[in-house]
Formats: C-alpha cells, sequence, structure tokens
C-alpha cells in the first residue's frame, strides 16, 4: 500500500472516499426497502386509513346546514336568541330564496332529517313547507298577468334579467358556486346567462331568485334558460323587489313593462315572508328552533360528540341530555363491564388449559393443541350460530337440563338474548385468543423452577403463586389486552345472542349507520371507540410488541 | 419418562374411585328415570361391587375382564333402555373397565413424582379434568352442531327420534337445500369469487412489504408496521362504517372491487405478521451466497428466497383467505345484495329466517376450517424444518 492511501481518507474500489461509498450503499438499501413497502402503504393508506379519516371527519362535519341555507345563516347571524323572539323579517326572506333552491334540488328533507335529531319536529315543518312554498309566487303572477301577460314568459324574462350594458359575472359564478355545494356535485357546464350590473342593483332579489333558477335549469336539468318559465320565487322577488325600488329611471330593455308592474305593484296585496312562513305552519315563529339552527350553523360541529357522551348543545351552551334520552355512557359503560368479563372468563378458562399444554409432552399437547385451533379456525358465524342453537329455550342445553330434571318443563332457563348469552358465547370464540399468548409465555417457564421452589419447602401454592405466577403474567397481560381489544369492537355475536340487554355499543354504531342514518352520531360514537382501542393497541405495542404477534 | 413404578393397589380402594364416578353417573340416571337418591346409591353401589370383584378375582386377566364390563353394561343398557342405552352401555362400560384397572394397577401414578402425596396426586387428576371439560367447552359447539345438521325435523335439538339412533330421525335434507336454493348457491358462488381475489391482493402487496420491513434499515420501521397491522386492531365495525362512507364517496360502495379491495386490506395483516416470522429465520448469507455465484436479484429471489419463505407465504395466504371468507361486518357495509357471501346469508339466517340449513352450511365449513388448519399445521413444521436447515 502506498504511502498517499494511508494519510488521506480511506478510499473505496471505485477511488471514492470509502465513507461517501458506505453512505451511498447504506441509503441505496434504504431506499430499495421503502420501494418494496411502499405499494402495500400506499394499498392500505387508500382502502383502509383513508376510510378510516373520513369517518373521523365526518363525526365533526356539520356542512350542510350552511350549505343548504347559506344566506340565512349569514343573516341568523346577528339574531340574539335570548330575546326570546323571533327573528326579523330579512331571516325569513332569506329563508324563503334558500328553501326554494333546496326544495327544487330536493335537498331541504335532508337538511330537516339532520336538524330533528336536535330538534324534534324540524324534519316534518321542512318537509311540509316545502310543498308549500310555489302558492305565494303563483299568486302574485296571476295578479302581474292582469297587467301584462309576457310576465309568465321565460323569453320576456331573460330579455329583462339580462337587460343591457355590463353582465355581472361574478353573481353568477356565487350562485353556481352556491348550487355545487348544495347538490354535492361537480356540475360542470355553462349556464348562459348573467345579469346585467344595472338590474341587480335595481333589483337585487328579482335577480338572485332568477340567478338560482338559471343555474339550476342549466346545469342540473341541462335546459335553455330563456326557454323555460322562471320559479315562483322569482315573482316573490320582484313583488319585494317593487315595494322600494325606483324603477322609473330604469331603461333597459322591457323597462315600460317593469313599470307598469311597478305601478300596479301597489295595489297588489303583499305579504311579508315572516306572515307567510308564520301561516304555513307557526313553529317558524317559534324562537327555539331557530336558536337551534343557528347554533348547528357552524360547517363543523362538536354536537355529535356531545350527544355520544349524552350530552346536547344548545344556544345556552353544553348541558346534560334529559334523563330519558340518556343511552350511551350506560352502554360505554356496559360494553366495558360485559368486555372485562369476558377478558376475566378467558382468564379463568384460559389459564389451566395452558399450563396443561405448556407442561405435556409435546406429542400430547399438540394433539390437545389441536381442540384450541379447530374452534379458531371455525368460522365466527358458525361458533355463533352454535351457540344460539345450544342455548336457546327449545336448545339443546334446556333440553337436557330438563330431561335430566333440574329444570321444569314450563321454566326453561333464559339464557339468549341476554347477557349471559353474550359473555358464554364471546368468551367461547375468544379463549383461543387467551390460550395461544398465555401458552407460548408459559412454554419459556422452566419446569425445574417449581420444583425448585418446593425442594426449598414452599407448598404447592406458594411455589405457584410466589415462583410460577409472577413469570405468567406477561401472558396474562398479552392475552387479555387481546381479548379486551376483540371484544370491545364486537358487532356479530352481540347482534345475534344479545337480544336487547346484552349488545355493545357498536350495534348501536351500526344501527346509526344503516338504520337511523344518523351517520354523523355513528361516526362519532365510533370514533370514541377506536381512541380507546387505539390507547389499548398502543399498550399492547409497549408491552408485547406488534412484531411478536403469532398466529396458530 | 416412568419415575414411578407402578404398584398395585387393594381391590378396596380401586373399587371405591370407581363407585365415586359410579355414584357421580348415577345420579344424572337416576333423575332422568325418577328417582335421584336411588340413582346415587344404585350407581355407588353396582360400580362397587363390579369394580372389586374384578379387581379382587379377575387381576390378571385385564382384558377379558374389561371386555366383560363393556358386554355387561351393553347388556344392561339395552335391557334398560333400547338403542340409546346401548350407547351409553358402551360409553360406560368402557369408561368404568379402563377406570377399575388403571386405578387398581397403579398405572395413575406413573406420570407424577415419586414422592407425591395423595393429595398432590389428588390434585392432579382434578385439574386434568377441570382443564378437559374446559377443553370439552372449545369443542362442544362444533361437536353439537355437526350431528344437528342431520335431523330429519326442522327442529334446533335432537329430537327423541335422533336419540334413539333411529334412521327415520336422520336426513340430508338440510344439505339438499343447501345445495338447490338458489339463495344459498348464490352466496357460495359470491364467496368463492370473492375471496381468492382478496387473497391474491393481500399475498401479493404483503409479502413484497414483509421482505421490505425484514431489511436491516428501514426508516420509520415501527409507524409502517403499525399501520399495516391496524387492519387488524381496528374494530370491525369501525373499519366497516369508515369504508362505507369512503367508498360511497368514490363509487366503490356495493361494489364487487370495493368489497375485494376492503377483504384485501383485512387480510394483509395476517400475511404480514406470518411472511415476517418466517423472514426472521432467514439466513441472509444465502441472498448473498447466490448473488456472489452471478445470480441477478430477480433470480435470487424466485430460486432462493421464495422456496424458503413459501410456507410462510402460503399460510398467510390462508390466514387472508379465512379472513375473507368468514368476513361478514365489512361486506354487511359495503357490498350489496349482489354480493352477498355465504357469511352474509347466514347471518340473515340467524336473525331473520332461521332454519336448520344454517347447520348444514356450518358443518360444511366447519370441515373446510377443519382441511386449512391441517394444511397450515403441515406448512408450519415443513418451514421449521427447512429452517433447521439453514446454518443459524
Amino acid at each position: 500500500m502506498s504511502d498517499t492511501t494511508q494519510n488521506g481518507p480511506m478510499l473505496a474500489a471505485d477511488g471514492t472516499p470509502l465513507k461517501r461509498s458506505l453512505a451511498r450503499a447504506l441509503r441505496r438499501q434504504k431506499l430499495r426497502a421503502l420501494l418494496l413497502v411502499a405499494p402495500l402503504l400506499i394499498f392500505v393508506l387508500v382502502t383502509f386509513i383513508a376510510p378510516i379519516a373520513d369517518m373521523l371527519f365526518r363525526s365533526v362535519e356539520n356542512q350542510i346546514v350552511s350549505d343548504t341555507l347559506p344566506s340565512t345563516t349569514e343573516v341568523l347571524a346577528d339574531w340574539e336568541h335570548s330575546t326570546g323572539e323571533s327573528p326579523p323579517e330579512p331571516v325569513y326572506e332569506a329563508l324563503y330564496y334558500d328553501l326554494f333552491l333546496a326544495a327544487e334540488a330536493k335537498e331541504h328533507t335532508k337538511l330537516g332529517t339532520r336538524l330533528n335529531y336536535e330538534y324534534t319536529g324540524v324534519s316534518s315543518l321542512f318537509r311540509s313547507t316545502g310543498r308549500g312554498l310555489d302558492d305565494l309566487g303563483d299568486d302574485y303572477l296571476d295578479a302581474l298577468e292582469e297587467v301584462d301577460d309576457r310576465w309568465g314568459d321565460g323569453d320576456f324574462w331573460y330579455t329583462l334579467m339580462s337587460g343591457s350594458g355590463e353582465a355581472d359575472e361574478d353573481l353568477m359564478r356565487a350562485h353556481v358556486k352556491r348550487l355545487r355545494q348544495l347538490t354535492g356535485d361537480a356540475l360542470p357546464g355553462k349556464v348562459g346567462f348573467a345579469p346585467s350590473t344595472e338590474i341587480v342593483a335595481l333589483l337585487p332579489k328579482t335577480t338572485a331568485a332568477y340567478a338560482d333558477f338559471a343555474a339550476y335549469t342549466a346545469l342540473v336539468d341541462g335546459d335553455v334558460v330563456a326557454e323555460e318559465d322562471p320559479w315562483e320565487s322569482v315573482y316573490v322577488g320582484l313583488m319585494t323587489d317593487l315595494q322600494g325600488a325606483d324603477v322609473a329611471s330604469y331603461s333597459g330593455p322591457e323597462a315600460e313593462a317593469l313599470q307598469a308592474a311597478a305601478e300596479a305593484a301597489a295595489d297588489i296585496e303583499y305579504i311579508p315572508l315572516k306572515t307567510f312562513f308564520g301561516d304555513e305552519d307557526e313553529d317558524w315563529l317559534n324562537a327555539d328552533i331557530w336558536a337551534t339552527v343557528q347554533t348547528y350553523s357552524t360547517k363543523y360541529t362538536s354536537g355529535y360528540f356531545l350527544n355520544a357522551v349524552d350530552l346536547q348543545l344548545t344556544p345556552d351552551g353544553i348541558e346534560a341530555r334529559p334523563e330519558n334520552q340518556r343511552i350511551y355512557i350506560m352502554l360505554f359503560k356496559r360494553t366495558m363491564f360485559m368486555s372485562l368479563a369476558i377478558t376475566f372468563s378467558c382468564i379463568a378458562l384460559g389459564y389451566p388449559v395452558a399450563w396443561l399444554l405448556a407442561n405435556l409432552p409435546a406429542s400430547k399437547a399438540n394433539l390437545l393443541m389441536i381442540l384450541v385451533l379447530l374452534p379458531f379456525w371455525t368460522s365466527l358465524l358458525v361458533r355463533t350460530s352454535a351457540w344460539k342453537v345450544m342455548l336457546q329455550q327449545q336448545g339443546v342445553i334446556n333440553d337436557v337440563l330438563v330431561w335430566l330434571g333440574l329444570v321444569a318443563d314450563g321454566n326453561r332457563l333464559v339464557m339468549i338474548n341476554n347477557q349471559f348469552g353474550t359473555i358464554v358465547a364471546m368468551t367461547h370464540i375468544l379463549l383461543p385468543f387467551m390460550i395461544l399468548p398465555l401458552y407460548s409465555v408459559m412454554q419459556g417457564i422452566p419446569p425445574s423452577y417449581l420444583r425448585a421452589a418446593k425442594s426449598l419447602g414452599a407448598t404447592n401454592w406458594t411455589a405457584f403463586w410466589r415462583v410460577y405466577f409472577p413469570q405468567s403474567v406477561p401472558g396474562i397481560g398479552a392475552g387479555s389486552i387481546l381479548v379486551f381489544i376483540l371484544a370491545i369492537g364486537y358487532y356479530i355475536t352481540p347482534e345475534i345472542v344479545g337480544g336487547t340487554t346484552g349488545t355493545f355499543i357498536s350495534n348501536r354504531i351500526a344501527y346509526h349507520i344503516s338504520s337511523s342514518l344518523n351517520w354523523g352520531l355513528g361516526a362519532a360514537l365510533g370514533a370514541i371507540l377506536l381512541a380507546v382501542v387505539l390507547l389499548l393497541y398502543w399498550a399492547y405495542d409497549r408491552i408485547v410488541g406488534i412484531d411478536n404477534v403469532k398466529l396458530g | 419418562m416412568a419415575l414411578t413404578i407402578a404398584k398395585p393397589t387393594s381391590a378396596v380402594f380401586a373399587a371405591g374411585v370407581a363407585a365415586l364416578f359410579g355414584a357421580f353417573f348415577g345420579i344424572f340416571v337416576g333423575t332422568a328415570s325418577g328417582s335421584t337418591l336411588l340413582g346415587l346409591v344404585g350407581g355407588a353401589v353396582v360400580i362397587f361391587a363390579l369394580s372389586w370383584a374384578a379387581a379382587t378375582f379377575l387381576r390378571e386377566q385385564e382384558k377379558p375382564a374389561r371386555w366383560g364390563f363393556v358386554v355387561l353394561f351393553v347388556a344392561g343398557g339395552f335391557l334398560f333402555s333400547g338403542v340409546p342405552g346401548l350407547v351409553l352401555g358402551l360409553i360406560f362400560g368402557t369408561f368404568f373397565g379402563w377406570l377399575t384397572f388403571y386405578v387398581a394397577s397403579g398405572r395413575y401414578r406413573t406420570g407424577l413424582p415419586p414422592y407425591s402425596t395423595p393429595r398432590q396426586v389428588l390434585w392432579h387428576f382434578a385439574f386434568r379434568t377441570i382443564a378437559g371439560m374446559i377443553l370439552v367447552f372449545l369443542i362442544t359447539p362444533i361437536l353439537v352442531v355437526m350431528p344437528l345438521s342431520f335431523n330429519a325435523e326442522d327442529f334446533f335439538t335432537f329430537t327423541p327420534e335422533m336419540l334413539s339412533f333411529d334412521p327415520a330421525g336422520y336426513s340430508l335434507k338440510h344439505y339438499r337445500d343447501f345445495f338447490t336454493s338458489s339463495d344459498w348457491q348464490g352466496a357460495l358462488w359470491n364467496s368463492v369469487r370473492i375471496a381468492p381475489v382478496a387473497t391474491i391482493l393481500a399475498v401479493g402487496f404483503g409479502t413484497l412489504a414483509a421482505i421490505g420491513l425484514s431489511q436491516p434499515h428501514v426508516p420509520f420501521r415501527q409507524a409502517i408496521m403499525a399501520i399495516l397491522i391496524s387492519p387488524m386492531i381496528v374494530p370491525l365495525i369501525i373499519s366497516a362504517a369508515g369504508m362505507y362512507f369512503f367508498y360511497s364517496r368514490i363509487g366503490l360502495q356495493g361494489t364487487y372491487l370495493g368489497v375485494v379491495l376492503a377483504h384485501a386490506a383485512l387480510g394483509i395483516p395476517f400475511v404480514i405478521i406470518t411472511v415476517t416470522a418466517t423472514l426472521v429465520g432467514f439466513d441472509r448469507s444465502l441472498t448473498r451466497a447466490a448473488a456472489n455465484m452471478g445470480a441477478d436479484p430477480i433470480t435470487t429471489f424466485f430460486r432462493v428466497q421464495m422456496p424458503l419463505i413459501l410456507p410462510g407465504v402460503i399460510s398467510g395466504g390462508l390466514f387472508a383467505f379465512i379472513t375473507s371468507f368468514d368476513e361478514v361486518v365489512v361486506v354487511l357495509f359495503v357490498g350489496s345484495a349482489g354480493q352477498k357471501t355465504l357469511p352474509w346469508q347466514m347471518f340473515i339466517g340467524l336473525r331473520e329466517q332461521i332454519s336448520p340449513t344454517i347447520l348444514a352450511v356450518a358443518t360444511i365449513l366447519v370441515i373446510i376450517s377443519i382441511a386449512l388448519l391441517t394444511t397450515v399445521e403441515l406448512l408450519r413444521r415443513r418451514s421449521e424444518r427447512l429452517r433447521g436447515m439453514s446454518p443459524s
């Protein structure tokens, strides 16, 4: 070796310094490992983690109120609910146009359902009022057509609204955006209409209602705006605008018709929208309903989570639910209690079996292991149906008891559709998950320790309790956490053998997702359950290590 | 290892032990036929007499004596209550014959240290009995389902005809139902269509990732592992709810692809766990040796590494398969009527119109499970053998 290489940095075969060459090799190795893992990681992120994240998002998401009633919630923000008085006229005006569009898009019932979770009766209120919105506009139209029968024409309206001069594209864009938010669709395409800035300034409510109509007609129905007769809400807008607008100086297209209508409008009876809503249903004048709308008008809400722990978000802050509506804390407690009962039953039943397996000669232990593994491999539904068959009142266990004369035929034991049934069936189903970790820990405990303790004078019990048991605690810990994690989220078995008193929180989640359709509440309950499970998972990782999970 | 030499015990002791069991079983026989007390006393006396006689006079003729027990009990049972009595007699005769000589010859002590006190011996057997009962508890539901599936009636319990072993009490009609009903066949077909594809996805991605994860320098190994294992830990109802929300957003809800992807995600942890466990014992110098001899990475993988980890891959695949094949919660939410799988159909059957066809299906599934369990067990042995071959 020459002197130069000894003084300078060590070089690899290709002449680069060894350190850099090593670092590069290491980097390449890391990259290769990551490349191997990447496809699966992406797969799991998309198919599994994203859904979980979506569920968490849904548990706080509340955009339906502000998406369906954007102007109403904006105007309502200034209203003070504590006065106990119904909101002023502008709120009802905003509500009319918001609700009209929502009713056309058939979205108002969804909002009604959403608000019904918070205030019973809102659902029917929205549905019935949604049907009556047209009548007011029809009355105005009849009166206007007496002045000039072109007021019912789509073509005439299109000319009037398009006006002359500069077009207000921004207004149209805002209405299209709002429609997209309402329907939740991308709605591609062009509206082919924009009101002139002049007419927007003169008749703001009319143009707003017409813009909604134009956007919906063009983008959702796919029709040409000019060929369609406008919605009834446009006439309501026109009448409202004509109450105060100065149309005399307007000179755009169809100005004469507008001026004639303005003159006639003084003779047409104008019904304020607050009066209209009050006539439709007097609940609209109820300040409590408006307070609820105001409370839930935020884009994100803690309301679902509060519901999930038997609280509720009221306009005056967080309150406990009425006594008769508190079920979730009770359900969480029951889930915890039953999971603990199942875990303890599993320890009690699993410990002796694991001990026996660990202390038998390998050939015998393997044979008995089959008895443990067979149920482990058997379909969950097979085991659950077996328990249903065995536990029911006309089932095998009751038949045997009756045959033996231990139970009279008249009062067979009720062992199913209650907590007992769930605990028995789930203990059976989860027992292998306790036995397997216990067995693997016990296998590692040398039997000579027990013999040593005994030879030093310990009694059987002392030798077991002071020497053997402490060494088997890691197995109990691993098995318990595993069984508890699995038990706490069980759905199928409680659903089939649990009846009403033996169900878990997961049954309630399933109910909210598939039957009551209160997805937000289901998601919030799920999020709480998930938090508990992840906490336990973390504990399991710390105690046992994920890598040490063994199967079979 | 038999440290203790079997020392014959007195006939009275053997007969006494047998009589205790006789009294115990006598209670049941007595209760079932009217008088508990009579059964208890009768059982004790009869068994004591028989055992004592056998242990005293026939101690050296164990085999004929045990046969005598069987014949006596079978005849007694048959006279007492016909065919069911015959079967019970066969069981009891075999048991008491064995018990008498097991105790009388002192064989029961051979498994125990010679210094064990009688109490320790008693505890030893009591403990085994308890553990045995728990093992029976584990297996009973499966054992009950199998015979019930041959029930000729639409009942979920043993009919008198079944108990008296009357051939009329048994039939294959529930199996016929299963194979002819379009609901069940459709469900079976769906299961067969979904599970293998989900398994292939899980195994393909999972094996690659497990190989990646077992490399020496993987950044964020813990975090990646936690994410990949999470489908096994997160409660199924939460996975199902989340997938229902998310898949309906992206239009996968109610589609075949959606169910397959969901099931693949659920099966992945099992593949990761089994394959990483196999790779722990994998000798890396083998791949280096192959590379040294001029094999490119792909050849090395398929010719050297793959054959060695194949047992782990296959058993991981079987786990993934059974996960998908048994899965019901997620498919209930993510699937639509077109993806109704076998477990789903069973779930409906259990919740709504409970029909004994379920028991026939259950029996078939148990048999499939036994086949899978056997395969996994054989693979595990093979894997251990292969690993034993490589220097560690």
